[in-house]
């Protein structure tokens, strides 16, 4: 590792290993120009957000390619309308950028809007619009004005600082959605028992990737709660607008939704808490989290609710994954994801399958997430903030890891390694939240680690 | 079969919408530059831009290939697209060189960085005489602005910039061919190689992805895998006797610019799709290498000819719809006219007089009902797919929501292909790749009539 670090002068601060004196990892500055790394934009951060919105219109005002990588990549799924899954871009050519492109977006505007009779459209600013100086909220405006529905731009020009920044932009346009509408019980999709329920909250930060989102709400329906919005897996403007009669903002993807639950704090007084649905102690923390929280005081009902759900649901659960514990018990696992709020849940939710975690790392951690990773994990884990496929498949192979846990470029890296792989990103094809997400997630790291190709593979060179 | 009603937002018409593109049968320049360099032996990718962009393409490269992508990035900020990019892109010379060490770095410009009007060649010169770049290693880039041209010139800019920056003249002749295959899948280049061999010509061929994004699992992770065209050769491209290039939006700025600058006399083709195109390339091959087509080869057409007789009844008559890129849609398209199949409907989104005008020649003048999309997205394909269907659909992944929503036999080809295995496998050029291509149509087409033939008319003998 030593010999590592002095080859590697510049990410020295962005490496660390957990338990030593020394622990004080740098994070959330820029990428090294020139590092492979496996970050993205600000538009990306805006994009991912707002997607599944599902009945808005979705323009991405640039060139071409920022809406074709962005079309259709991200699972989440909606239930009724797929307008989200169509790419639509202003596709702009070198004269526009020359001479501007508002009247292309006006003119791109005012006919998706015309033929698709969205709820509402966000125009995503791409990098040369900040550069060509095109006043994209003015068009925004213009058309609201004329067509009756909230247009809003997302000011999300990739070198505007980083994905969370992205986050950010995503959360300011939601925020400005949120209070224009009132809730009617009448269309509410969830469970009708509590439809007309006086308690309710939103869920923000979860995205409905594989259908979680069902899980998850039916979890607090169980418990007599309304579910408002969720922002923004399986999204409908009109819920998001009705958002702020919520009594409270449950946020699961921190990272990413943190700042829009301050501001509805901050805005119409709803108070937030932070829960994760990975693993059964989180997911279990994330209901008592609601039931106990001060907007709910003078509810005690809600406790025994909560109590009696992770019972059940837990005995459901707990047999079989025990029965997977007993294959994965002792192995060794890394960890590289977006965020890592995520990342604390993950090494829990592996320690309850006796898996340990060798490497754990985000793109986007901030400095206590960092922190808390440190208290967490067992001492000699490696942490690591914005790594590469180099970094990554050193320590997979210095810490002999048999199983990885990331996203979509992480993949062919373990498997080159001859390593099994778990897809915790936009791919997960399983629903991985909630209880009977933690079964698919030990069934899937079973699958793969014992995967029958691993023993086929030629390993006589290996070193 | 149960159809997801909700998938549906195409409608049979809509308003027009000049200014908008839905659905795009295109992707920007950077990726076909990226795509390029990964096809040089030890060279490193590198975009000269915001994060996102490299992000983006390694992605969709990897979904693609289901391989690790390398490739690195300015990392740009809002100080960068004030001041420049200039430092951060001497910044990432030393950083890609001290922790990668690569022997080339290939730039590739972005939207970003061309609006700011980075200037690459002073960058690069300014980095050399300030002793950045390491002996024995080079840097050199393409202009790719996201807002001119698509993925294909992206490819085509930078296999051009190999050329222009190393391909030199001795004087002393050698007997090789230079072949440039276009965007070809890792695949199709060992084909050609394979052709190659089998003629006994000896040839460079730039870029070269196989071995490179088609790797094996060894249990190791390799940085620069062994494939990929040696720099040495490229050098060295200036000394060859003649070049073939492969696709003429692909190849054919880097054989013309051999031509002009080192007098290598070239011959631009089409892609070696189908029986004729394979027939011309093969035949380009004899005449400027000078050697006998090879039995070998003799029996691979044959067996295509054969392919082609025995299926006719299957393919004879078939309306089909394709969507994709110039060079791979011209031959493909007379290969299916070959099969007496009619090509009702084309759309690219790298439309341009010789796409256009090859496809007239190729095909003859569109008819009554035809539709020739350049420049086209596939909404608007798909709204003539609603108004007319057709009995067969080739084109990318994205094509996929058509071919549901119509309930349209379907054949992937093409780039991007997100959701299958095999391109990186088995090839579609000469005419093995011929006879793939129709094992794959044959397939699709009789799987449908199986599926929908009433029992008495369900056969066992096809």
């Amino acid at each position: 590792m030593e010999s590592y670090f002095a080859l590697l002068k510049g990410r020295r601060d962005q490496v660390a290993r957990a338990g030593e004196p020394s622990m004080n990892i740098a994070c959330g500055s820029p990428s090294l120009a020139g590092s492979v790394s496996q970050r993205a934009c600000v538009f990306c951060g805006s994009r991912v957000v707002l997607y599944p919105i599902a009945d808005a219109v979705h323009l991405v005002h640039g060139p071409v390619g920022c809406a074709a990588y962005t079309w259709d990549i991200r699972g989440s799924v909606s239930t009724g309308p797929q307008l989200h899954r169509l790419s639509f871009t202003t596709d702009l050519r070198e004269t526009d950028v020359i001479f501007g492109g508002e009247k292309r977006l006006y003119a791109a505007l005012s006919a998706l809007i015309e033929e698709h009779r969205p709820r509402a459209a966000f125009v995503y600013a791409t990098c040369i619009i900040g550069l060509i100086g095109d006043d994209v909220a003015a068009v925004c405006r213009k058309v609201s004005a004329e067509r009756g529905i909230p247009v809003l731009p997302v000011h999300s020009e990739g070198f505007k600082g980083t994905k969370k920044d992205g986050y950010r932009a995503a959360c300011a346009a939601l925020a400005s959605l949120v209070g224009t509408a009132e809730p009617r019980s009448a269309d509410y999709r969830g469970d009708p028992a509590v439809a007309r329920s006086r308690l309710s909250i939103n869920i923000l930060g979860e995205f409905n990737l594989a259908g979680e989102a069902r899980i998850i709400r039916g979890y607090y329906e169980r418990m007599g709660i309304r579910v408002q919005s969720i922002m923004t897996g399986d999204g409908r403007v009109d819920e998001i607008r009705a958002a702020h009669r919520a009594d409270l903002d449950v946020v699961q993807c921190s990272g990413s939704m943190t700042y829009l639950a301050k501001t509805m704090r901050d805005g119409w007084g709803i108070p937030f808490v932070q829960a994760s649905f990975f693993g059964l102690d989180d997911a279990a923390a994330a209901l008592y989290a609601v039931a106990s929280a001060p907007a709910f005081a003078g509810e005690p009902a809600l406790a025994e609710r909560a109590a009696a759900i992770v019972a059940e649901e837990v005995d459901k659960v707990l047999p079989e994954i025990r029965a997977i514990r007993r294959d994965l018990e002792g192995m060794r696992a890394a960890i590289y994801v977006g965020g890592a709020f995520k990342a604390r849940s993950l090494v829990k939710a592996l320690r309850l399958l006796g898996v340990s975690t060798a490497l754990v790392g985000s793109q986007t951690g901030d400095k206590a997430d960092y922190d808390d990773l440190d208290a967490l994990c067992d001492p000699g884990t490696i942490i690591v903030d914005d790594s590469n496929p180099a970094e990554l498949s050193r320590f997979l192979k210095m810490k002999r890891v048999q199983i990885f846990i990331g996203g979509v470029k992480e993949r062919p890296i373990a498997h080159k390694l001859g390593i099994g792989f778990c897809d915790h990103n936009h791919e997960r094809k399983i629903p991985l939240a909630g209880f009977e997400g933690m079964v698919n997630f030990a069934r899937e790291l079973r699958a793969s680690a014992m995967s029958p190709v691993w023993s086929l593979l030629d390993r006589e060179r290996d070193d | 079969m149960p159809k997801d009603p909700y998938l549906k937002h195409t409608a049979a018409e809509s308003p027009p919408r000049e200014a908008l593109t839905i659905n795009p049968a295109k992707t920007c320049q950077p990726i076909g530059a990226m795509y390029a360099a990964l096809g040089v032996h030890r060279c490193l990718p590198h975009s000269h831009g915001s994060q996102g962009c490299c992000s983006y393409h390694r992605s969709t490269l990897t979904r693609h290939y289901k391989e690790p992508v390398m490739a690195a990035t300015s990392s740009f900020t809002e100080g960068a697209s004030v001041f420049g990019g200039q430092s951060n892109l001497l910044q990432a010379f030393n950083t890609i060189f001290t922790l990668y060490d690569p022997d080339i770095i290939a730039v590739h410009t972005t939207c970003l960085s061309e609006t700011i009007g980075d200037d690459l060649p002073q960058i690069i010169g300014k980095a050399t005489a300030e002793g950045k770049i390491p002996a024995g290693r080079v840097v050199l880039h393409a202009n790719t602005p996201s807002y001119i041209g698509s993925h294909v010139t992206g490819f085509a800019s930078m296999t051009r910039a190999f050329v222009d920056y190393f391909a030199e003249t001795t004087g002393k002749k050698s007997d090789r061919l230079a072949v440039f295959p276009g965007w070809v899948e890792p695949s199709d280049m060992a084909e050609l190689k394979r052709l190659l061999e089998t003629m006994e010509i000896p040839y460079t061929m730039l870029p070269d992805t196989s071995g490179v994004l088609d790797s094996p699992l060894t249990g190791h992770f390799e940085m620069y895998p062994e494939g990929g065209t040696r720099l040495e050769d490229i050098r060295h491209m200036g000394d060859v006797k003649a070049s073939i290039g492969l696709g003429p939006y692909c190849s054919g700025p880097a054989a013309k610019l051999l031509d002009t600058k080192c007098r290598v006399p070239c011959d631009i083709l089409d892609l070696p799709i189908g029986l004729s195109a394979t027939d011309r390339f093969i035949d380009a091959l004899r005449r400027t290498a000078g050697v006998a087509v090879s039995e070998t080869v003799i029996r691979e057409r044959g067996r295509l000819v054969d392919m082609m007789a025995d299926m006719h009844q299957y393919t004879y008559g078939r309306t089909v719809a394709l969507a994709g890129d110039p060079d791979q849609l011209c031959p493909l398209s007379e290969f299916l006219r070959d099969m007496d199949m009619k090509v009702k409907y084309v759309v690219t989104g790298t439309p341009g007089k010789p796409f256009e005008s090859r496809m007239s020649e190729l095909l003859g003048e569109a008819e009554e009902g035809d539709w020739r999309g350049a420049p086209g997205d596939l909404f608007s394909l798909h709204q003539r797919l609603k108004a007319e269907p057709t009995d067969l659909l080739i084109g990318n992944s994205y094509c996929k929501y058509m071919a549901r929503d119509e309930d349209i036999p379907f054949v992937r080809f093409g780039f991007p292909i997100l959701d299958r295995v095999g391109h990186s496998d088995f090839p579609y050029v000469g005419y093995r790749g011929a006879m793939r291509v129709m094992e794959r149509v044959l397939g699709v087409l009789m799987d449908r009539q199986d599926r929908d033939s009433p029992n008495e008319r369900f056969e066992l003998v096809m």
